[in-house]
C-alpha cells in the first residue's frame, strides 16, 4: 500500500489541480461576460446581450464547483497538514482572512449578476459583473501570495526553533509574491480566453456566417491573447525570482546538474538522475546564463551545490517546466497569427486559423497544471522552503489512501458531470439560432 | 476591554451564527426536497430553487470565514479538531461538494426554467436532497464531539484516536438535532416565500412538526450531557445562569411554535431564528473558555500581532461587506419580507 505521506500529497495535488481549473475560469469568465455586456451597452446590438447571457448560464455551474472544491481545500489544509497550519497559520492566516472577504464579495455579486438580469438597470448589472471579476482577481492574488510565502518565507523570526515576531503584512511585499501573482493572473486570462476562443472557432467552422460566434471569438481572443503574449516575459521574471530564492528548484527545472559559468539552456529532454545527464535534449550554448543574468558567462549554481537529500524530483520538475514553456510559446504564436489575420481583415474566414485555435484550445490549462507541478514538486522536500519538510507536516491519521481514493473518485465523477453539463450548453447554442430564444431563458 | 482572544472567539461564534441562520436554512430547504421528488414535487422544488438560488453561495462563505478564523487565530484547536475528527469532517466535505454541484446542475441546466422544470436527470434532485441531509448532521456531530471532551481522549489505537471522539450518543444526538434545526428554520422561512396557499399550508405543517422534533431532540441532548459532555452539563445545568439560559431557550421555541401556528409569519421567522441562535450560544457559553473540551482554550492562540491584523481585517471586511449583503437580501427577499402575499 502507498505511504500516508504520498497519499496526502496526491490528495492535495489532486484537489488543487481540480480546483485551479474552476478558479481560473471563475477569474476570467466574468471579464468575458462583462466585455460582451459592455459591447451591448455601447452598440445596443442584442446579439451581445444574448452572448453575455449564454456565457453566464454555463459559468454558473463552474462557479458552484469552484466554490465547493475551494471549501474542501480550506479544510484539507488542516486535515492533511495540521502541523503546517499550526506554524504557518499565524503568518499567512490574515492573507486567508482577506481572501475570505474577497470570496464573500464575489459570491454576493455573483448572485446579483446571475439572478438580477431583470431586477437591475443594465448599467448596475454590468457593474455587478465587474465586481465579480475584481473580487475573483483579488482572491487569486491573496492565495498565490500564500504560495509565494511557502516558496520564500518572510515576515517572522526564528528564536529557539519557534516562529516569533510575526509581521503578517510582510509576505505581501515580497517580490516573489508580485511575480507569482502576476504570472498566475496572466495565466488565468490567457487560458480561459483561448479556450473559449477555441470553442467558438469550432462553432464557426460549423456555422461560418454566424454573427453570434464571430462576436464571441473576437472578445475571447482579445481577453486571452494579450495576456498570452505577455506571459513569456512574466515567466522570465518569475524564473529569476526562483533563481534568487530557490536555487534547487531552478536547477531541477533546467536539469542543471553541475555548477558552471556560461551554463547552457537545456530544451526538452529526459533527465537521468543517476548518470546526471539529459537524454534527447536540445542544448542552447550559454543560454541559461544569458536568460537569467543577461550575461553569457554568468555562473549558475547546479544541483551539485545542494545536499542530495534536499533535491526535488528532477525529471518531473524539468519535464513539467518544458511542457509549460512550449505551451506558452505556442499560445503566444497563435495570438500573433490571429492578430495578423484580424489586421488583414475577416479573421473568421481563415479556416486553418479556426482549426488551429480549436486544436490549441486546451493548452492554457495544460500549462497551468504543469506550472503548478513545477512550483510544488520543485519545492520538495520542503513544504515551507528551508523551514519545514513535507514529511514533518503530514497528519498522523493512518489509512490516508481511503480519503485519497474517495476524493479522486468524487472528482473524476464531477469532472465528467461538468463536461456533460457544458456540452449541453454548447449543443443548445448550436441547435437554437442565437437571435431567437437565447435571451429569454435566463430572464 | 475584552482580550483579543475573546474578541476573536466571539467573531468565530458570530460567523457560525450567521452560517446557521442563513447557510443552515439553505441546507434545510434541500432536506425538504426529499419530499418533493417527481412531477407533483415540481412547485415545491421551484419554491426552494427561487428561495435559495441567488443567495446560497454567499451564505456558504460564513463557513469558510469560520474556518479561516479558527486556523489563523487558534491553530492548536484547528490541529486537534482536524486530526481527531478527520472522518466526520471528510464526510461533511463530500456532502458540501455534492450539494453545491447538484444544486447548480439542476438549476442552471440549459433546459431549466424558473417554474421549477428541469431537463437535468432526476438523480440530481436526489443527490441534492441527501447531501443536504448528511452535511448538517456531520457538522452537528463535529460540534457535539468538540463539546464532549472526547477529542482529547486516549490515542493508543486507531479506534480510540479517530473514531471514539465522535461516535458517541451525545454527538450523534447533536448531529440529528442540527439536522432537525435547519429543516425547521427552512420550513419556517419557506412559509413566507410562497404565495400559493397550498404550499404555505404544507410548510406550516412541516414547520410545526420539525419544531416539535427540535424541542424533543434538544431535551434529549441536554439529558445526555450528564455522561456525554460533562463540561456542558456543568455549564448549563449546574449554574443558575445556565439553567436560566435553558429555560429562556425553551420559552423562545414555544413562542415560535405559537407564532407559526397562528400564522404570524414574520414573527415566527424572527423567533425561530432567535431560538436557533439561543441553542448555539448556550453551547458556546457553557464551553467558554474552552475551544476543544477539556484541553484547548481560546488562550492557546496565535501571537497578538496576528490577532491584531485578523481583527482589523474582520472589522474592515464587515464594514465593506455588510451593506453589500444587505443589498443582496433586499434585492431578492425585499418583497417577500414586505408581506407581498399577505
Ligand atoms: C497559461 C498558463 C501558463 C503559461 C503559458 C506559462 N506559465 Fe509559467 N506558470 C503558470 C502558468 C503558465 C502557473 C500555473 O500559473 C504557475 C504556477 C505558479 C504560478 O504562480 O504560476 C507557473 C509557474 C512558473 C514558474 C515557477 C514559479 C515558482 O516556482 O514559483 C516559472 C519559472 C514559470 N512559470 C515560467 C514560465 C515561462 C518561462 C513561460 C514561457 C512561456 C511560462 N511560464 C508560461
Ligand atoms: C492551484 C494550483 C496548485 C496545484 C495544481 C498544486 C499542486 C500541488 C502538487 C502537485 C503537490 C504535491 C507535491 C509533490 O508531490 O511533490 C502539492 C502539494 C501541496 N501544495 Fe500545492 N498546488 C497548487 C497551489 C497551492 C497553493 C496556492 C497552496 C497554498 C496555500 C498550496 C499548498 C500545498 C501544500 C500544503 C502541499 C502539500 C505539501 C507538498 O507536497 O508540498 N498549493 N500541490
Ligand atoms: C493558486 C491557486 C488558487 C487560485 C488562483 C484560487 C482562486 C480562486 C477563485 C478565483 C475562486 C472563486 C471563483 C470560483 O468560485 O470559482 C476560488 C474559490 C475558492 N477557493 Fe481558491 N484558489 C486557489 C487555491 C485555493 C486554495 C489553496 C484554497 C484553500 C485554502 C482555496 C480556497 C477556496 C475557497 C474556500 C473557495 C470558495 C469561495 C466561495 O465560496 O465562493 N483556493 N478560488
Amino acid at each position: 500500500m502507498i505511504s500516508d505521506l504520498i497519499a496526502a500529497r496526491s490528495q492535495m495535488a489532486m484537489s488543487l489541480g481540480f480546483h485551479i481549473v474552476f478558479a481560473v475560469l471563475g477569474i476570467a469568465m466574468p471579464v468575458l461576460m462583462a466585455a460582451a455586456e459592455w459591447r451591448w451597452l455601447k452598440t445596443k446590438d442584442e446579439a451581445y446581450l444574448a452572448l453575455a447571457k449564454r456565457w453566464s448560464k454555463g459559468t454558473a455551474i463552474l462557479f458552484a464547483v469552484g466554490a465547493v472544491s475551494g471549501t474542501v481545500l480550506s479544510f484539507e489544509l488542516g486535515l492533511l497538514w495540521p502541523s503546517f497550519m499550526e506554524r504557518a497559520g499565524p503568518v499567512v492566516g490574515p492573507l486567508f482572512g482577506l481572501e475570505g472577504f474577497a470570496f464573500f464579495t464575489e459570491a454576493i455579486f455573483l448572485g446579483i449578476y446571475l439572478y438580477g438580469w431583470s431586477r437591475l438597470p443594465p448599467r448596475a448589472h454590468f457593474i455587478a459583473g465587474l465586481i465579480v471579476a475584481a473580487s475573483g482577481t483579488a482572491s487569486a492574488m491573496f492565495i498565490v501570495t500564500v504560495n509565494a510565502w511557502m516558496n520564500a518565507p518572510t515576515g517572522f523570526d526564528i528564536v529557539n526553533g519557534e516562529i516569533t515576531n510575526v509581521r503578517p503584512l510582510v509576505p505581501f511585499l515580497h517580490p516573489f509574491a508580485f511575480h507569482e501573482t502576476l504570472h498566475m493572473l496572466l495565466a488565468a486570462f490567457a487560458a480561459t480566453g483561448l479556450l473559449v476562443a477555441g470553442i467558438h472557432a469550432f462553432l464557426l467552422l460549423r456555422h461560418p456566417s454566424n454573427q453570434f460566434h464571430k462576436n464571441a471569438l473576437v472578445i475571447a481572443l482579445v481577453v486571452g491573447g494579450i495576456p498570452a503574449i505577455l506571459q513569456p516575459a512574466s515567466g522570465d521574471l518569475i524564473a529569476r525570482a526562483v533563481a534568487d530564492h530557490q536555487p534547487a528548484k531552478l536547477a531541477a527545472m533546467e536539469a542543471h546538474f553541475v555548477t558552471e559559468a556560461g551554463a547552457d539552456f537545456v530544451l526538452f529532454g529526459l533527465p537521468d538522475v543517476s548518470s546526471q545527464t539529459v537524454d534527447y535534449a536540445v542544448v542552447i550554448p550559454h543560454g541559461l546564463s544569458l536568460l537569467l543574468h543577461g550575461n553569457p558567462h554568468a555562473i549558475v549554481p547546479g544541483l551539485d551545490q545542494i545536499p542530495r537529500q534536499d533535491w526535488p524530483p528532477v525529471a518531473v520538475t524539468h519535464v513539467a517546466f518544458q511542457v509549460m514553456v512550449v505551451c506558452g510559446l505556442i499560445m503566444a504564436g497563435m495570438t500573433i497569427w490571429a492578430g495578423w489575420r484580424w489586421w488583414k481583415g475577416r479573421l473568421e474566414e481563415d479556416r486553418w486559423l479556426l482549426r488551429m485555435l480549436l486544436a490549441t484550445a486546451p493548452l492554457g490549462f495544460i500549462a497551468i497544471e504543469a506550472g503548478w507541478v513545477v512550483t510544488e514538486v520543485g519545492r520538495q522536500p520542503w513544504i515551507i522552503q528551508g523551514l519545514m519538510r513535507t514529511s514533518q507536516a503530514v497528519t498522523p491519521m493512518p489509512g490516508l489512501w481511503i480519503p485519497m481514493v474517495t476524493f479522486s473518485a468524487l472528482y473524476i465523477l464531477l469532472a465528467g458531470v461538468v463536461v456533460w453539463a457544458i456540452r449541453r450548453h454548447i449543443a443548445a447554442t448550436m441547435a437554437v439560432s442565437p437571435d431567437q430564444g437565447v435571451g429569454r431563458d435566463t430572464a | 476591554m475584552p482580550s483579543y482572544e475573546l474578541m476573536v472567539a466571539a467573531a468565530l461564534v458570530g460567523a457560525l451564527t450567521f452560517y446557521l441562520l442563513f447557510g443552515g436554512a439553505d441546507f434545510g430547504a434541500g432536506i425538504w426536497t426529499l419530499f418533493a421528488m417527481g412531477r407533483q414535487g415540481q412547485p415545491q422544488r421551484a419554491l426552494i430553487d427561487q428561495a435559495i438560488g441567488p443567495i446560497w453561495e454567499a451564505n456558504h462563505v460564513w463557513l469558510i470565514i469560520a474556518v479561516v478564523i479558527l486556523f489563523t487565530a487558534f491553530p492548536p484547536a484547528f490541529a486537534v479538531i482536524s486530526i481527531r475528527l478527520h472522518i466526520p469532517l471528510t464526510v461533511m466535505l463530500i456532502g458540501i461538494v455534492l450539494r453545491g454541484t447538484a444544486f447548480a446542475i439542476r438549476t442552471h441546466d440549459i433546459s431549466s426554467r424558473s417554474d421549477g422544470f428541469t431537463g437535468a436527470p432526476p438523480i440530481w434532485h436526489r443527490i441534492f436532497a441527501w447531501s443536504s441531509l448528511i452535511t448538517p448532521t456531520m457538522l452537528g456531530i463535529i460540534l457535539g464531539a468538540i463539546a464532549s471532551g472526547r477529542a482529547s481522549g486516549p490515542t493508543d489505537t486507531i479506534r480510540e484516536a479517530f473514531v471514539d471522539p465522535w461516535l458517541a450518543p451525545f454527538s450523534i444526538t447533536v448531529g440529528v438535532l442540527a439536522t432537525a434545526l435547519v429543516a425547521y428554520l427552512a420550513a419556517v422561512y419557506l412559509i413566507m416565500e410562497s404565495s400559493d396557499p397550498e404550499l404555505r399550508r404544507l410548510f406550516r405543517r412541516r414547520a410545526v412538526m420539525s419544531g416539535i422534533l427540535v424541542i424533543i431532540l434538544a431535551a434529549i441532548a441536554l439529558f445526555l450531557t450528564h455522561d456525554g459532555a460533562p463540561e456542558i452539563y456543568r455549564g448549563l445545568v449546574q449554574t443558575a445562569l445556565g439553567r436560566a439560559t435553558v429555560v429562556a431557550t425553551a420559552l423562545v421555541h414555544l413562542a415560535a411554535l405559537w407564532a407559526v401556528i397562528t400564522a404570524r409569519n414574520l414573527l415566527a421567522r424572527f423567533l425561530a431564528g432567535v431560538g436557533a441562535v439561543a441553542i448555539l450560544w448556550g453551547w458556546a457559553l457553557s464551553q467558554y473558555p474552552y475551544l476543544v473540551e477539556p484541553s484547548v482554550t481560546i488562550y492557546d492562540a496565535a501571537p497578538h500581532s496576528t490577532l491584531d491584523i485578523l481583527l482589523a481585517s474582520l472589522l474592515l471586511g464587515s464594514i465593506v461587506l455588510l451593506p453589500f449583503l444587505f443589498y443582496l437580501y433586499k434585492l431578492f427577499k425585499g418583497d417577500v419580507l414586505l408581506h407581498r402575499h399577505d
